[in-house]
C-alpha cells in the first residue's frame, strides 16, 4: 500500500543524489565555466540507459545532451564487458556534449555483482588542445584532441597510458586531468548515495523505480502536449552565423501526445566551429519546448522522449564530422527562439518575442608592451530576453542559457585591463505592450600601455531579436571602438593601444502594439532611465 | 545578588524572554507587536520578571536580537535611500549575477533592487584593483550630487565605489562631502560595511544597511529610553548575525549586522549544549510553522559564512535573493514546518511546501478555516500529536478537520488517509533530509558522524524519523526549546570580525604588508569588542579566505596565528592544502596558491554551560505512561506506544520507543528503534537502541 509513497520518496532522494554529485563537481573543478556557469550536467541511468534523475544545472543544453550519450558507451564498451571499478570517457562531440571541451565520463552501477545502472557526468575542461577554444578551427581536428568511447579506469586500475595522451596534447595538463578525477570522482559520490538508499529500501534494482519515474513522467509531459492544439506549425528565422547569415527553419508537427520538430530548410553547415552536433540542437529546441509545456516536469528520458527533434544532416543544426563545432552554443542559443516562435502558432499568448539569446562571451588577450602574453580573460554577458506576454522581458539576463556573469573587480585581478563601463543599455528593449529587456553597454580599455586583443563571436548584431504580436524589434548588437569607430562582431581583432572597446548588446523583442502600454509602465520605464 | 541577564528575542510571530536568575532560568512568550516592538519586549521582560519574583530594575543586562531587519528588507520597509556609485556602474544592483534561478520558468520575475534607477547616482572616479587612482574624484562633483540628494530629500545614503576594499580614499570624500553638507543625513560606505572584493555583494550590503539604518536607530532609541523609563538601568547589547554580541552603537551604524540574528541565537543555543555534553560535531535542527533551519556545529562553535542570501523571492530558492556580505553563522533554511501545505502534482507526487498555512488560518485542525492539509494535520493523524495537548490544550485540534483536510490528497493517490498521511511525512522527513546531507557534503562533513540538536515546536516530532533517514545515532533535546533563540543570547560571547580584502600569492607573499594590514583589523576588533565587553580578555582568530589561482571561489583557511612571519608561504600553503583536502577529498599539486581576503575575529570566551554528564543508557524503573498506537515510519504501519509527560523522563530515567514525550511547547516522538534518556541537564537524549553500549 505505501510502495507508491515509497518510490515518490526513492524519486525524491534520487535528484538529491544527482545534486550531491553535481555539487561535487562544481566544488572540485578547475574549469571557469563549470564553476562560474554551471557549464556542466551530472545524472543516474538505469541499465538500460535511460536517463532517470539529473541534476538541475546551469545549461540545458548540456543537460539534456547527455542524456543520449550513456547509450553510445553502452554499445560500444559492450555491456558483458563492465566490471566493478570501470569508469569510460569521451569528448567525441557527436558521442557527448557537442564539442571537445566538454568531457563526459560514465561509472557503470553494480550490486550484487549485476550492472544496475550508470551514472554519468560532463564538465567543460579549461583546455584540450588544438587551437583552443574558439571558432576558428577549420574542421574538428584543428580543435583538439578527440578521445573515442573507451576505458579510462578498467576494475579500479586508471590508463596511464590515456592520461598520458591527455597530458602531452593539453596546455594545462594538471588541471585537464584534474578536471577528469573530479568527473569521476562525483560519479563515485553519486554511487555511495544510491547505495545506502538501496539498502535502506532493501531493494537490489533500479528497474521498478525506474519504470515509474519514467511512467509518471511521461504521462504527465503527453498530457501538457495534449493541451497543445494539433497541427503543423512553421517558424523561421535568420541569424548573423559566422561567415555568412544562417536561416534556422522550423516545423512543429503537434500530435495528440508528442510533438516533432524538424529543422529542414536550414541552412548549411559552416566553415567555422559555430555549428552544432544535432544532439546540441535537440537539447536546446527539447528544453524550448519543455519551458512553454510541462516545466514542471523532471527533466528524464520519461519527460524528453515526447519530444522528437531532427534535423537535415550536414546543415548548421545537425553538422557532421570533421565539421568544427568549438563555439556551438551560439547557433544553439538561437535555437530556443525559432522553436518558440513556432509553437507560437499553437499556443499564442504562451511564449515570449525573441531575445539577444545567444550569450556575449567576451575573450581578451592581453599582451604586455613588449608583446609578451599578459593573461587571458573571459567574461560572461548577456543582453535582454525578449517580452513575455504578461511581463516585461529581463534585462541583462542569460536565457536560454544559465550561466552567470563574473564580479568586474575579480576581472581586473586576473589581468591588466579596466572595464570603465558595464551598464543597463536605456532604449534597447523593444517596445510593446510589454517591454523586451535591456542589453547592457560594456567599455574596457588595456592598462599600463598593455595591448588588447578580442575574439569576437556575437550575433544579432545584423539580425536583431524580433518583437511578437506588433511589438517592436529589440536593438542589435554593435561592435565598436568608443569613439565610434566600428569593429567586426567575428573574429580576432586588436584594439588599438589607448583605445576603449565598447559592446552594446541587443535587446529583447516587444510583445503587443506599443500603444497599448499601460502608463504607468511608461512613467515607470522614464523615471528609470529604461529610455534613450 | 548575582547578575540577573535577560535575553529577548524579537520573531515574526513571539516575541521571546528568557531571565537567567540565580533560582534558575524563567521564560516568557508574548506576542511580537508590529507597530511598536518595544512594548512587546518590555511587556515580556515584565512578565518574566514577575514570575521570577524579581523587579525590572534588577535585571543587570538585556542582550537582544530581533528580526525586525531582516523583515523590513523582506517586506520593503526601509527608508528612502539613495545610492551614490562609480560612473559606468549604476545597474550593478539591478543586473545582479545575470542568471536565473529557475530555469525552466518563462514568467519568472527576478527581485526589484533595493534601490531602484532613479535613486542611484554616478560619479567619475575610478581605482584600480590594488586602490591607486586611475580617475581622481573630483570634490566639487562629489557636492554637486550631493546637494541633489540632499534637495531630493532621501533619508539615507549609501555609497559604493569599484575597488573600494582596497581604498576608502573617494569613499571618504563623498562622506565628508556629506557631513558639510547634511550632517544629519546617514551616510554609509560600502569600505566600512563590508570591505570585501565583488562588487554586487558589497553594493547590496552598503545598500541594506542605509535602507534599514534610519528605521533601526529610531527603534533602538526608543528601546532604550523605555529600558530607562522602566527602571532598567543595564546596558543593552545586540545579538549579530555572526553569533556573537555587539554594541548598540555598532549596531546603529552596522545595523546590517543584526540579519538573521534570532536565528544566530538558536545556533549558538544548540552550539552550548553540544559543548556542555562533549559533542564534537553536531548538527543544529530548529522546525517551526513555516520553515526548518540547519547548522553544522563543530568543536562547539557553529559553522559561519562570509555571505548569506537574505529575502529569497522564489520558493527559498538559491539565487532569488539578495546576496549580502557579512559573517554570518550559516544556515541552511527549508520551506518546511508544521504549516507547510502540501498537494499533489502532475507526476501525481506528494510535495509539501514552500507554502505555508501560517499561524492564521493554521493547519486545518486548527479549526480557523484552513482547509488544506498540512504537516500538523498528517501528524495528527498519524497519532503523534494528542489532539487535547496540544499547547498545553490551550489550542484543541479538530482530527476531523485533519480527515477531511487529506481526503482529496488520498483520493488523488488512491490511498487511505492514513497512508497519505505518512507520505506528507515522508515528503518532508526527506525533503529536510536531503538539505542536511547536501550542506553536509558542501562542507566536506560525514553527517552520520553527527549529534542532531532537536528544538523549536516541530524539530522533535521529526527528529527521530530524520535521524533514522540520515543514519544518525543520535539526537539531543535540550530543555526550553521553544524560546531556544533567547536562551542561546545569553550564551553568546562578544566578538567582532574585520575582513578586508588584500590580494597576496603566496610566492611573493608581503608578511610586512599583510601584518600591518592585520594589525588594523586587530584593533578595529578588539575597539568594538571593548564597547560591550570591556577589559575582559578576548582572543583573536585569523582565517584567510584562499584558492589555487584560476579558480573563482576562496575556501576559508583557519591561520594558528593572528601575524605572519616572513617565512610563512608554505605554512600557509600546507594550512590551505588540510583545509582544501578536508572539503574535497584531495588538493593539487604544482598550483599557485592565493589569498583575497583576511577576516579577524576577537570574541570573549563564550561562557561556557559547566559540563553535564551524558547517560547513555538510564538506569532507572523505566517511568509509568500510558499508551496509544502512533504511526511507526520505518515499518508503515500504527504501533502501540508508551505515552507520558517529558517531567516523568527525569535524569536517568529512560523508555524504549515507540513512545510519544508531551510537553506543553511540543512532542518528542521516540521512533522503535530509539530509546530516550532523562539527561541530568534537562535534555532528553534520543539514542538508537543497536548504538547502546
Amino acid at each position: 500500500m505505501t510502495r507508491s509513497i515509497d518510490l515518490q520518496i526513492m524519486w525524491d532522494r534520487l535528484i538529491a543524489v544527482v545534486e550531491e554529485q553535481a555539487q561535487t563537481l562544481i566544488r572540485t573543478a578547475f574549469s571557469t565555466s563549470v564553476r562560474e556557469a554551471g557549464d556542466l550536467s551530472a545524472g543516474l541511468f538505469d541499465a538500460e540507459a535511460r536517463m532517470i534523475a539529473q541534476a538541475v544545472t546551469g545549461t540545458p543544453g548540456h543537460v539534456n545532451a547527455m542524456a543520449e550519450s550513456v547509450g553510445h558507451f553502452a554499445r560500444i564498451i559492450g555491456t558483458a564487458t563492465m566490471r566493478p571499478g570501470d569508469v569510460y570517457i569521451t569528448n567525441d562531440p557527436w558521442m557527448g556534449t557537442g564539442h571537445l571541451h566538454d568531457v563526459t565520463m560514465v561509472t557503470p552501477v553494480f550490486r550484487r555483482g549485476r550492472l544496475i545502472g550508470y551514472f554519468a557526468s560532463t564538465a567543460h575542461v579549461v583546455d584540450i588542445g588544438g587551437r583552443g577554444f574558439g571558432p576558428d578551427g577549420r574542421d574538428v581536428f584543428e580543435e583538439g584532441l578527440r578521445l573515442p568511447v573507451c576505458r579510462f579506469a578498467d576494475a579500479g586500475e586508471v590508463s596511464r597510458l590515456l592520461l598520458d595522451i591527455v597530458r602531452t596534447n593539453v596546455r594545462t595538463p594538471d588541471q585537464t586531468v584534474g578536471d577528469m578525477f573530479s568527473l569521476a570522482a562525483s560519479n563515485a559520490a553519486g554511487e555511495r548515495r544510491l547505495m545506502a538508499m538501496l539498502d535502506e529500501f532493501a531493494t537490489d534494482d533500479l528497474a521498478a523505480l525506474s519504470d515509474f519515474i519514467l511512467e509518471r513522467s511521461a504521462a504527465a509531459t503527453r498530457a501538457a502536449i495534449a493541451d497543445v492544439p494539433p497541427g503543423a506549425f512553421a517558424n523561421e528565422m535568420w541569424v548573423d552565423g559566422a561567415e555568412a547569415p544562417v536561416r534556422m527553419a522550423v516545423t512543429l508537427t503537434v500530435a495528440e501526445d508528442e510533438i516533432l520538430a524538424d529543422f529542414a530548410g536550414t541552412s548549411p553547415a559552416s566553415a567555422r566551429g559555430v555549428n552544432c552536433p544535432e544532439v546540441y540542437t535537440r537539447a536546446y529546441a527539447a528544453y524550448a519546448l519543455k519551458c512553454a509545456i510541462a516545466p514542471e516536469v523532471p527533466n528524464n528520458a520519461g519527460s524528453l522522449a515526447p519530444f522528437r527533434v531532427r534535423a537535415p544532416s550536414g546543415s548548421i543544426l545537425a553538422a557532421e564530422p570533421p565539421a568544427p563545432v568549438s563555439v556551438r552554443h551560439v547557433m544553439g542559443h538561437l535555437v530556443p527562439d525559432v522553436v518558440l516562435g513556432a509553437l507560437h502558432g499553437a499556443l499564442p499568448g504562451r511564449v515570449p518575442a525573441e531575445g539577444a539569446s545567444a550569450l556575449w562571451n567576451i575573450q581578451l588577450s592581453v599582451r604586455t608592451p613588449d608583446g609578451a602574453p599578459a593573461a587571458e580573460i573571459l567574461m560572461f554577458n548577456s543582453g535582454g530576453t525578449g517580452a513575455r506576454p504578461g511581463s516585461d522581458g529581463l534585462s541583462a539576463t542569460a536565457f536560454p542559457s544559465g550561466v552567470s556573469t563574473m564580479s568586474v573587480e575579480a576581472t581586473e585581478h586576473v589581468g591588466p585591463i579596466t572595464v570603465w563601463k558595464k551598464e543597463l543599455r536605456p532604449g534597447s528593449g523593444g517596445a510593446g505592450r510589454t517591454r523586451g529587456g535591456l542589453g547592457q553597454v560594456i567599455e574596457i580599455a588595456a592598462r599600463d600601455g598593455h595591448d588588447l586583443w578580442i575574439n569576437a563571436m556575437f550575433d544579432r548584431v545584423d539580425h536583431p531579436a524580433r518583437g511578437r504580436e506588433g511589438g517592436a524589434d529589440g536593438a542589435p548588437g554593435a561592435v565598436m571602438l568608443a569613439d565610434g569607430t566600428p569593429l567586426s562582431p567575428k573574429g580576432r581583432q586588436q584594439v588599438p593601444r589607448g583605445a576603449r572597446l565598447r559592446l552594446l548588446l541587443p535587446g529583447g523583442g516587444g510583445y503587443g502594439p506599443p500603444e497599448e502600454r499601460p502608463a504607468e509602465a511608461i512613467a515607470r520605464d522614464r523615471a528609470a532611465g529604461y529610455e534613450e | 545578588m548575582a547578575a540577573v541577564r535577560a535575553g529577548v528575542d524579537i520573531g515574526g510571530t513571539f516575541t521571546d524572554v528568557a531571565l537567567e536568575t540565580p533560582g534558575g532560568l524563567v521564560t516568557a512568550k508574548v506576542l511580537t507587536d508590529y507597530a511598536a516592538p518595544e512594548a512587546a519586549v518590555l511587556d515580556g521582560l515584565a512578565r518574566a520578571a514577575e514570575a521570577a519574583g524579581l523587579g525590572l530594575s534588577d535585571i543587570a543586562q538585556v542582550i537582544h536580537g530581533t528580526t525586525l531587519v531582516t523583515n523590513a528588507l523582506i517586506e520593503r520597509r526601509g527608508a528612502r535611500t539613495a545610492f551614490v556609485t562609480t560612473e559606468g556602474f549604476r545597474d550593478v544592483i539591478e543586473m545582479r549575477s545575470e542568471n536565473r534561478f529557475e530555469q525552466y520558468d518563462l514568467n519568472l520575475e527576478l527581485p526589484s533592487p533595493l534601490v531602484p534607477r532613479e535613486d542611484r547616482y554616478t560619479l567619475p572616479e575610478r581605482l584600480a584593483p590594488d586602490g591607486t587612482v586611475l580617475l581622481p574624484l573630483d570634490r566639487a562633483e562629489a557636492e554637486a550630487v550631493a546637494r541633489r540628494i540632499i534637495e531630493a530629500g532621501y533619508e539615507s545614503v549609501a555609497v559604493g565605489f569599484l575597488h573600494a576594499y582596497a581604498s576608502d580614499a573617494h569613499e571618504r570624500l563623498v562622506a565628508e562631502v556629506f557631513a558639510a553638507l547634511a550632517p544629519d543625513l546617514p551616510v554609509s560606505l560600502s569600505s566600512v560595511v563590508s570591505p570585501q572584493m565583488r562588487e554586487l555583494p558589497r553594493f547590496n550590503t552598503v545598500c541594506a544597511n542605509a535602507y534599514v539604518r534610519p528605521r533601526v536607530e529610531a527603534y533602538l532609541g526608543r528601546l532604550a529610553e523605555r529600558l530607562r523609563a522602566a527602571g532598567i538601568i543595564a546596558p543593552l547589547v545586540l545579538m549579530h548575525s555572526g553569533g556573537g554580541l555587539m554594541s548598540v552603537e555598532t549596531a546603529r551604524a552596522v545595523p546590517v549586522r543584526l540579519l538573521e540574528s534570532g536565528p544566530a541565537g538558536g545556533a549558538v543555543f544548540a552550539a552550548g549544549h553540544a559543548a556542555a555534553h562533549g559533542i564534537a560535531r553536531a548538527l543544529s535542527f530548529d522546525m517551526g510553522g513555516t520553515t526548518a533551519k540547519i547548522c553544522l556545529i563543530d568543536e562547539g562553535r557553529p559553522k559561519t559564512a562570509a555571505t548569506f542570501e537574505v529575502a529569497r523571492s522564489y520558493r527559498f530558492k538559491k539565487g532569488s535573493g539578495m546576496l549580502i556580505q557579512t559573517p554570518v553563522v550559516e544556515m541552511v533554511e527549508i520551506g518546511a514546518g508544521g504549516g507547510s501545505l502540501a498537494s499533489v502534482d502532475a507526476m501525481r507526487r506528494i510535495r509539501v511546501g514552500p507554502r505555508s498555512a501560517g499561524s492564521e488560518p493554521g493547519p486545518a485542525c486548527y479549526g480557523r478555516g484552513g482547509t488544506e492539509p498540512a504537516v500538523t494535520d498528517a501528524n495528527l493523524l498519524l497519532g503523534r500529536i494528542d489532539p487535547a495537548a496540544f499547547a498545553g490544550g490551550a489550542i484543541p485540534l479538530l482530527p476531523e478537520r485533519a480527515e477531511a483536510a487529506l481526503a482529496p490528497l488520498a483520493a488523488a493517490l488512491d490511498l487511505p488517509v492514513t497512508h497519505a498521511a505518512h507520505g506528507v511525512t515522508e515528503t518532508v522527513d526527506e525533503t529536510m533530509a536531503n538539505a542536511a546531507r547536501v550542506h553536509a557534503v558542501e562542507n566536506g562533513r560525514d553527517i552520520e558522524e553527527t549529534v542532531m540538536i532537536a528544538f523549536g515546536g516541530g524539530a522533535p516530532l521529526h527528529a527521530c524519523r530524520l535521524c533514522e533517514k540520515l543514519g544518525i545515532h543520535a539526537a539531543l533535546v535540550p530543555p526550553g526549546a521553544g524560546v531556544g533563540s533567547a536562551i542561546g543570547f545569553l550564551r553568546a560571547p562578544v566578538s567582532f570580525e574585520a575582513a578586508r580584502a588584500l590580494f597576496q600569492r603566496l610566492e611573493a607573499l608581503d608578511a610586512a604588508l599583510v601584518n600591518a594590514a592585520l594589525a588594523e583589523l586587530e584593533t578595529e576588533a578588539r575597539t568594538f569588542v571593548a564597547e560591550v565587553a570591556g577589559g575582559t580578555p578576548a582572543e583573536a582568530r585569523l582565517v584567510a579566505f584562499m584558492r589555487y589561482h584560476g579558480q573563482g571561489w576562496e575556501i576559508p583557511v583557519p591561520l594558528p596565528d593572528v601575524r605572519l612571519g616572513p617565512d610563512d608561504g608554505p605554512a600557509l600553503r600546507a594550512a590551505f592544502e588540510t583545509a582544501y583536502r578536508g572539503l574535497f577529498g584531495r588538493s593539487i599539486d604544482g598550483l599557485a596558491v592565493e589569498v583575497t581576503n583576511w577576516a579577524l575575529t576577537v570574541a570573549t570566551p563564550a561562557p561556557p554551560p559547566p559540563p553535564v554528564a551524558t547517560d547513555r543508557t538510564g538506569h532507572n524503573e523505566p517511568p509509568p505512561a500510558g499508551h496509544r498506537p502512533i504511526w511507526e515510519a520505518a515499518v508503515r504501519e500504527m504501533e502501540q506506544a508508551a505515552v507520558l509527560p517529558r517531567s516523568a523522563l527525569c535524569p536517568g530515567r529512560a523508555i524504549d520507543g515507540p513512545a510519544a514525550i508531551v510537553e506543553d511547547e511540543t512532542t518528542t516522538i521516540v521512533s522503535a528503534g530509539f530509546r530516550a534518556v532523562g539527561q541530568p541537564c534537562g535534555s532528553l537524549l534520543l539514542i538508537r537502541k543497536e548504538a547502546r553500549p
